[in-house]
């Protein structure tokens, strides 16, 4: 009995294997499909984990040069904002909502978008952007933030995440 | 509970081995914990990193971010990893004796 109690703590530290490498895919262009996966990125660096940003379809905004200091919080369609949609959609509503946001999100010591990804990348994490995306967007290496690190195909992007947790945003 | 022996005091830790007794730490505790964490000698800029957290938690009560670590340590982020590889944040808490930090950035 005390062998086989033994034997399933054994197993179970087994499947406790820390996280070693993160694959995060980002694939939104709105504040809030944004953020989530720059604080995991820089989150896992702190706790020495690999980490990759793959930016794809409009996910591509927040490492464009002329759109990364536009993203701004979806009110519309964006149940979590708790204001009908009318409201959502009068022009204004949206840059003052992420104008209140970033104010909080500064008090927390979260970084505006730009600085966030110079953190990650100062910090190890790779910034890709997606192929498909880039040639759908019509868009080459020089309409992205410095801190690219390539132009990854899909294929490329998993051969990249061997051994890596992929998480889709 | 872990414990740290250091020239003959027993010292708790937490499973994660962060000192309990911040009051307790000594910088031949430091040199210890480094050693353990992979980083076989403390250099002055690793020093540096060290006493910054160690300072800014005594006296606010809660350790840097690493972005505020990043811009006021004066030590910059890709050094702070080339130093602490496994984390600059949470390895620099643990050597300077202070709790570990627990904010997401």
């Amino acid at each position: 009995m005390t062998q086989l109690l033994d034997e399933i703590e054994h197993s179970q530290e087994a499947v406790a294997e820390p996280v070693q490498k993160v694959s995060i895919v980002v694939s939104k262009g709105s504040l809030e499909g944004i953020y989530p996966a720059l604080i995991m990125a820089n989150g896992a660096r702190m706790e020495g984990i690999d980490a990759d940003l793959f930016f794809t379809f409009f996910g591509l905004d927040a490492i464009r040069k002329d759109r990364q200091a536009k993203i701004r919080v979806a009110t519309v369609g964006n149940p979590g904002m708790h204001v009908p949609t009318i409201v959502g959609a009068i022009p204004g509503i949206s840059w003052l909502a992420t104008k209140m946001m970033s104010g909080q999100m500064e008090q927390l010591d979260i970084p505006p978008i730009a600085e966030f990804i110079e953190l990650i990348h100062d910090s190890g994490g790779g910034i890709y952007a997606c192929h498909a995306s880039v040639e759908m967007f019509e868009l080459e290496e020089g309409d992205f933030v410095p801190q690219l690190d390539g132009i990854l195909t899909v294929g490329e992007f998993y051969d990249r995440s061997a051994g890596a947790q992929i998480i889709f945003t | 509970m872990a414990t740290i022996e250091v020239a003959g005091m027993l010292l708790e830790r937490d499973p994660e081995g962060f000192l309990l007794h911040t009051e307790q730490w000594t910088p031949e505790i430091a040199e210890d914990i480094a050693s353990e964490c992979g980083i076989p000698e403390l250099t002055p800029r690793h020093w540096q990193v060290v006493e910054f957290m160690r300072e800014r938690y005594l006296a606010s009560g809660t350790a840097p971010s690493i972005r505020s670590l990043g811009k006021e340590s004066e030590v910059p982020i890709k050094e702070l990893y080339q130093l602490f590889p496994k984390g600059p944040a949470k390895l620099a808490a643990k050597i300077g004796g202070i709790p570990k930090p627990r904010g997401c950035i």
